[in-house]
């Protein structure tokens, strides 16, 4: 019998693969972001905002921090199922998490889009 | 599920091979980043609102404590990234048996560290 329980696991592997690929999404862009701070002679205020003028690197920052906020959803929701047994406390951090993590992605935006 | 006989957990008598604290350095760095999420974005945000943000920001990052946090976050990420990337490679079976198993684990502790180190020193 499959004992289902309502905080549980989603049984599946939509979350496995989705930490995967959030992971090398997030891989690319630091590493992409590393060579290029480390290609500029000089790194000032200047720099790193003309770096953030641009559409097409706000928008690979976003899609970082959307990859990183789903990705710590599911590693948070995997730790707490560990170590977390009353079914009243893990409900508890998990709509926490859930609500910072959709806050988090409202401020995001409002950084990128609104300097 | 329903076990309710005694379990004798003596942690401290429990030895761990390598790739074990890999594991659970990755579990630990992964929570110690999720926790910093806030204040990462208030940096970005200070990074970018202005050129006074920015100074203060600045400023704020010169103090010795605040570079010491700074420099448990970077291996927290390192660590996170490297025994990430070990996970990947295990995933398509990079990783065959248990020689290449703990030499991956040695390679993910050490570079971290060492990349910490390297970065750490630049940074200061």
């Amino acid at each position: 019998m499959v004992n289902r329980v309502v905080v549980g696991a989603h049984y599946g592997l939509r979350d496995w693969l989705i930490q995967r690929v959030s992971a090398i999404v997030m891989a690319a862009y630091v590493f992409i972001l590393a060579v290029y701070l480390m290609m500029q002679p000089h790194l000032d205020y200047d720099v790193w905002t003309g770096l953030f003028s641009s559409l097409a690197v706000r928008t690979f920052t976003l899609l970082f921090l959307l990859s990183l906020f789903y990705h710590a959803w599911i590693g948070v929701r995997g730790i707490v199922m560990d170590y977390v047994k009353p079914a009243g406390a893990r409900l508890a951090i998990h709509v926490l998490t859930v609500l910072g993590l959709l806050l988090y992605t409202i401020w995001s935006v409002q950084i990128l889009w609104g300097m | 599920m329903n076990n309710k006989r005694p379990k004798h957990l003596a942690l401290y008598q429990i030895k761990l091979p390598i790739s074990g604290y890999v594991s659970i350095l990755h579990r630990i760095s992964g929570l110690i980043l999720f926790v910093a999420l806030p204040v990462l974005l208030l940096m970005l945000q200070y990074s970018l609102l202005s050129i006074e943000t920015y100074t203060q920001l600045a400023n704020l990052l010169a103090y010795p404590y605040v570079k010491i946090i700074l420099l448990v976050l970077l291996w927290a990420f390192l660590h996170h990234l490297f025994a990430g990337l070990r996970h990947l490679a295990i995933d398509f079976h990079y990783v065959r048996n248990l020689v290449q198993a703990r030499n991956s684990s040695k390679v993910v502790l050490l570079t971290s560290i060492a990349l910490t180190v390297l970065l750490g020193a630049k940074l200061w």
